[in-house]
């Protein structure tokens, strides 16, 4: 039987402006078995989009087919008009897109969104349609599935929005689907709830399809064979496990070195405990009047607790709006905090930066989060280098030029870089000397905010072996704020967990897999994929079999109960719904904000 | 309607009130407040010191900058802008017939206008980058590029110098058949029209092709949806509030043609009103004449940023 | 995005160098011809194209050519300099409203909708109205005219660039407002402020070119492109070069900046 999917030594072309036509894809061949998923695997303009388009017909702006066959359901796609394109998208062959929030027509009810594929393609009436949309809408999981295709994408969230396409696509009966990288912009917790609704739907339809995914656990979780790009080329194709466990291609391996979570920690010695270097006292930072309380009327950061030992590393996780990047802000003296202290080396520090006096600003410093906007795009790198030389070190001249280049040197980039401006480097190299210009201060903590969310996996990996090795070198500091769990697990002593603003966990960070924790811990730890198959249906299974989360009253609205109340699998009622939840120590384990340790383990201490 | 959208135009509405205060202030301010006494103007350089205060005392120009303000204030209050400095006849009465015909003017021109700009603009926007696009864009821009008074001078040369088929001058006095008003209006609606036309077309395309790359396009493109459909159901409804603002805003550059071809062909409506009494600096006139002008721009900005802010989708509105 | 910052170079460049190739002419070429401006010859007037009257000659029977390089010389100069006034004090304001207390901000946003909620032929009709129109007026009008709209971009131009992080690390640093300003901010408005004053060039030559042909911009003896339009508008009939060279000039002058730029933007 012919696949369903075949592409033949795909070429595409593509122009920038008014320059020369460049390859964007070059020679591509796969094919994909009905009730098979292939994943299309690649870094940021791998081409993976590109093919993944073309397999619709659909070529954007300023590119174009040079030369292949790409054959979908017997159709042979290269060679259709534009009419017949049309009359196949959305029928034979649809589509999820990267990014539901802005692929939802924001002036249009869901329900007019998701049955229009069927309804341009006059597959059934309106009517029927709307209860074939219902029933995905179920099948998927989703929330009110009656009345949700009434709202608006302006007001559902993204993980529902990416479900909601998910629908869209499947109200054909497509013989194909294309998803790509439908989860990417999903915090973790969410995205194993949107990945499990996928593979449910999967499992009980056969769905043939594509999986655009730069996330290779996503891949062990999803797909049956894969193929990974390169610079538009296939490097290396086959089954998952072949892909994922005995890759051939140096790149794969680079990929999956990259993405493996492992440890760099194995070479420290285990130090004696240092004395504390920052502390945060029961900071508050927020928006808006005071209110009666004396609180801001927007809280973002509620009373939040750590501290950072000299030398050691503390990582800060939470997903997005949780308020790590305003506690960076803070801590930074760019955003003045309501309430709290904080102290450096056990001085406290002024809440606006210029108050704090030189020599605080110079051992704390700051490295932000966009490698793209980090660094002034008018100056050249050795400039921008120099000015923090001079500004805090008084250097000038030959000495000036010389702890520069011995800056470049710490970072592992070239001298030469000096006389470059920032738009000529890449994300790596922008990031690299983003560190570069903490360490000119000669620093004793920084402060990372973020620093490889922009970067594809194999640099940030990189970034993270920089890390760990000025860290052993140099004794530095660091607060390393991140959405992701492996990264911070790979390189810090101790972590602290954000959830709507507060901590609810600081602890070990090697503790986080086992032990008591808080039960938001507890999910996030759960909910980062595992790079083998069969991961997700295991926890999926062990989610159900746990308890249903006991009922709780509906007035249990008071701000000081517990933040994590309302999607808390472990609640008691009576207790979680009443009392604020107290703050407990774990003896050589973590600090949580929760009833329960005491309530499973009398033994606990207040 | 919800609340929050209640808020939002209220606070629109408010902004409105701020700046027509604005206008109000700035207009009795220039006028008023700084120097250039309508006396130095009306009686000259020679005139006698004792002259020159009878006349002050005249025109009440001896009391207190608030006390005049309160006058005018009260005056424009009830439709009673002043005489004029120059033949002693109330203004009102003055501005009354010829804003009628500079509102006949302004309507015809916009409603030749708009029809024409909005398909050229949102025709342009959907071929995007094709040769009528290319020639759409490069007219325009050399339209607006342009003061107005070359492109009526253009016009009437065209059809009235060389083709000998119009009357050059508007003669809105003698009109007594269809033809007529057809020949002695067409040339200023044509030219006013073409004047406003460049700027609309320009923002009309901007605000579709904006709408036209957003994701949701491209996502309903590969949905199936046929170009018809997805013009209408997917790019207008989301562009239709950016269109309305660049016509109203455009509409608004109307008002600066609107001077400029009444002069030209000396068409009896306010702006050759207010131009003259600005060549004579009869001050009560000029007052009368931006005032009027200016509540109706602020009347059309208003108007379409309340359109804006209706067109908004559910659950986008902040 | 940063990355467009500072990049298209070229357009830039290309409107600097035609506004220098203008102010050059404004400069120098009322020298290069030998006729007095105000001799009212023996000449006919409006005479076509003739070896002593390259352009023939206007209603006066004056030589076109030299009324034409005196009014290039007035209206690029007359609105070159409104275009420096209402840039500096704009952008000027604009970093202001960015960087100083947010009171600063709050004020200048508001006087500036308020000034933009007059059009500005009306303005300038208003302000001439009372000041008469003298080359200082005139100047200080339009520069008046075109100052919020250059404060709003310099403004938003100097909010993007102020959130950005390298501002922030700069900030966290516990740079000067100075430092910021001077060494992080300016230097990455420089390119699309080009863009906007080469706009504002623009307005202000339409502005001043519809005054002058109305009558209350640049007063006889005096002659500017719009003045001589105005003066000329007789010869229309006769096809003569007095009334149709400014006119072209004009459109060269606006048009060719215009597609320098290649502006998309509306007209303020």
């Amino acid at each position: 039987m012919a696949a369903t999917i075949q592409v033949e030594n795909l070429e595409i072309v593509g122009r920038r402006g008014k320059g020369a036509e460049l390859p964007i894809v070059r020679d591509v061949s796969f094919s994909v078995q009905r009730g098979e998923m292939l994943a299309l695997i690649g870094e940021s303009g791998s081409g993976k989009t590109t093919v993944a388009l073309s397999l619709l017909g659909h070529i954007r702006k300023g590119c174009r087919i040079a030369g292949g066959k790409i054959r979908v359901a017997g159709y042979d796609v290269t060679a259709l008009t534009p009419h017949e394109c049309r009359s196949i998208r959305g029928r034979i062959i649809s589509y999820v897109a990267q990014n539901a929030g802005s692929a939802f027509n924001p002036a249009l009810s869901i329900m007019r969104q998701v049955v229009e594929p069927a309804l341009v393609h006059r597959i059934l009436p309106r009517r029927d349609l709307e209860a074939r949309a219902v029933s995905l809408f179920r099948a998927l999981a989703l929330p009110d599935p009656e009345t949700i295709g009434e709202r608006y994408p302006g007001e559902l969230s993204g993980g529902q929005l990416q479900r909601l396409m998910a629908a869209m696509a499947l109200m054909t009966d497509p013989e194909v689907v294309v998803f790509d990288e439908p989860t990417t912009a999903l915090d973790v917790t969410t995205q194993i709830e949107v990945l499990a609704a996928f593979k449910a739907v999967f499992a009980e339809r056969g769905i043939t399809g594509v999986y655009v995914t730069h996330d290779l656990s996503v891949v062990a979780q999803i797909a049956d064979h894969a193929v990974v790009l390169k610079d538009g080329a296939i490097k290396e194709s086959g089954t998952v496990s072949k892909i994922l466990f005995q890759p051939e291609d140096p790149y794969s391996q680079a990929l999956l070195t990259a993405a493996e979570p492992r440890s760099r920690q194995a070479d420290l010695a285990r130090q004696p405990e240092q004395p504390s270097l920052l502390d945060v006292r029961n900071l508050v930072v927020g928006y808006g009047q005071p209110t009666s309380a004396g609180l801001p009327e927007k809280v973002i950061v509620n009373h939040v607790n750590f501290s950072v030992p000299k030398g050691s590393m503390l990582g800060v996780i939470g997903e997005s709006g949780c308020g790590k990047s305003t506690l960076a802000r803070a801590i930074s003296g760019l955003q003045p905090w309501a309430a709290g202290e904080l102290l450096l080396n056990g001085t406290p520090l002024a809440a606006d930066v210029r108050e704090r006096t030189p020599e605080q600003r110079r051992h704390l410093q700051l490295v932000a989060q966009n490698a793209d906007s980090v660094l002034n795009p008018s100056k050249p790198i050795g400039q921008a280098l120099e000015r923090v030389v001079r500004f805090y070190g008084g250097l000038r001249g030959g000495a000036a030029t010389r702890r520069v280049n011995e800056l470049l040197d710490m970072v592992r980039l070239s001298p030469t870089l000096a006389s470059r401006l920032p738009s000529e480097l890449s994300g790596g190299q922008k990031q690299r000397i983003n560190f570069a210009r903490a360490l000119a201060a000669d620093p004793q903590i920084v402060l990372c905010d973020e620093i490889t969310a922009a970067l594809d996996t194999v640099v940030a990996a990189a970034i993270l072996d920089l890390m760990k090795e000025l860290q052993r070198d140099l004794g530095l500091a660091f607060i390393f704020i991140t959405h992701d769990l492996h990264a911070l697990q790979s390189i810090c002593d101790r972590v602290a967990v954000l959830y709507a603003g507060q901590a609810v966990e600081v602890g070990p960070a090697v503790a986080l897999g086992q032990g008591v924790h808080h039960p938001y811990t507890r999910l996030l730890h759960d909910s980062v994929p595992l790079m083998e198959p069969g991961w997700l249906e295991a926890t999926q299974t062990r989610r159900l079999a746990e308890a249903t989360p006991a009922p709780i009253s509906p007035l249990s609205l008071d701000p000081g109960l517990c933040c994590f109340l309302a999607r808390c699998p472990d609640r008691v009622s009576g207790l979680c719904d009443r009392v604020p939840p107290p703050v407990r120590s774990v003896p050589e384990g973590p600090r949580v904000l929760c009833h329960l340790p005491a309530f499973d383990r009398p033994e606990f201490s207040t | 309607m919800n609340r929050h959208l209640v808020l939002l135009i209220g606070r629109r509405f408010l902004a409105a009130a701020t700046s027509l205060v604005f206008v109000v202030v700035t207009v009795f301010a220039i006028t008023n407040v700084l120097p250039g006494d309508a006396t130095d103007a009306l009686l000259g350089q020679g005139a006698t010191p004792q002259a020159v205060a009878a006349m002050r005392h005249n025109l009440g120009l001896d009391r207190s900058v608030f006390v005049r303000f309160w006058f005018w204030l009260w005056g424009i209050l009830h439709a009673e802008f002043g005489n004029s400095l120059l033949n002693g006849l109330s203004v009102a009465d003055a501005i009354g017939p010829r804003l009628h015909n500079s509102l006949l003017l302004a309507g015809a021109s916009a409603a030749v206008s708009v029809p024409v700009s909005l398909f050229l603009g949102v025709t342009s926007a959907i071929w995007k980058d094709t040769v009528y696009d290319r020639v759409v864009s490069i007219l325009t821009l050399g339209m607006v590029s342009v003061p107005e008074f070359v492109i009526a001078t253009i016009a009437v040369y065209v059809f009235a110098v060389r083709l000998h088929l119009l009357p050059a001058l508007a003669d809105v006095g003698s009109v007594h058949s269809l033809r007529q008003f057809l020949s002695a209006f067409f040339m200023p609606v044509a030219s006013l029209a073409l004047v406003t036309l460049a700027q609309m077309v320009r923002m009309t395309r901007a605000a579709m092709a904006d709408t036209l790359s957003a994701p949701y396009i491209e996502m309903a493109l590969l949905k199936g949806v046929g170009p018809i459909r997805l013009i209408l159901v997917h790019a207008i409804p989301n562009a239709i509030g950016p269109i309305v603002n660049a016509v109203a805003l455009s509409l608004s550059s109307l008002l600066g043609g609107v001077v400029v071809i009444e002069v030209v062909f000396t068409y009896p409506g306010i702006s050759g009103l207010m131009v003259d009494a600005v060549s004579s600096r009869d001050v009560p006139t000029v007052q009368a004449c931006a005032l009027v002008f200016c509540v109706t721009y602020l009347f059309l900005t208003t108007f379409a940023d309340i359109v804006t802010i209706l067109s908004l989708p559910r659950g986008r509105k902040t | 995005m940063i990355v467009r910052i500072g990049s298209f170079r070229s357009r830039h460049d290309r409107a600097v160098v035609l506004i220098a190739f203008w102010l050059l002419l404004a400069l120098l070429g009322p020298l290069c011809s030998s006729y007095d401006l105000g001799a009212i010859g023996s000449q006919p007037v409006f005479s076509g194209p003739s070896p002593a009257h390259l352009l023939g000659t206007d209603y006066l029977g004056r030589d076109t050519l030299a009324r034409l390089l005196n009014g290039i010389r007035h209206t690029v100069l007359l609105c070159f300099a409104s275009t420096v006034l209402s840039c500096s004090i704009g952008t000027f304001l604009g970093i202001a409203a960015v960087t100083a207390r947010p009171w600063v901000e709050a004020l200048t946003g508001r006087l500036a909708d308020g000034f933009l909620s007059i059009p500005s032929l009306l303005f300038a009709l208003l302000v001439i109205a009372v000041f008469g129109t003298s080359t200082t007026a005139l100047i200080v009008t339009m520069g008046v005219i075109y100052t919020p709209g250059a404060y709003r971009t310099s403004r938003a131009l100097a909010q993007r660039i102020a959130r950005l992080d390298f501002v922030t690390v700069a900030r966290a640093r516990g740079e000067s407002t100075t430092y910021i300003i001077l060494q992080e901010i300016l230097p990455n408005m420089a390119g699309p402020m080009i863009t906007d004053v080469g706009l504002r060039f623009i307005y202000s030559v339409l502005l001043l070119s519809n005054l002058s042909f109305l009558g209350i911009g640049v007063q006889p003896p005096e002659v500017d492109l719009g003045s001589m339009v105005r003066e000329n508008m007789l010869g229309m009939a006769y096809g003569s070069p007095a009334m149709i060279v400014p006119v072209i000039v004009i459109a060269v002058l606006t048009v060719g900046i215009n597609l320098a730029l290649d502006s998309s933007g509306g007209r303020r």
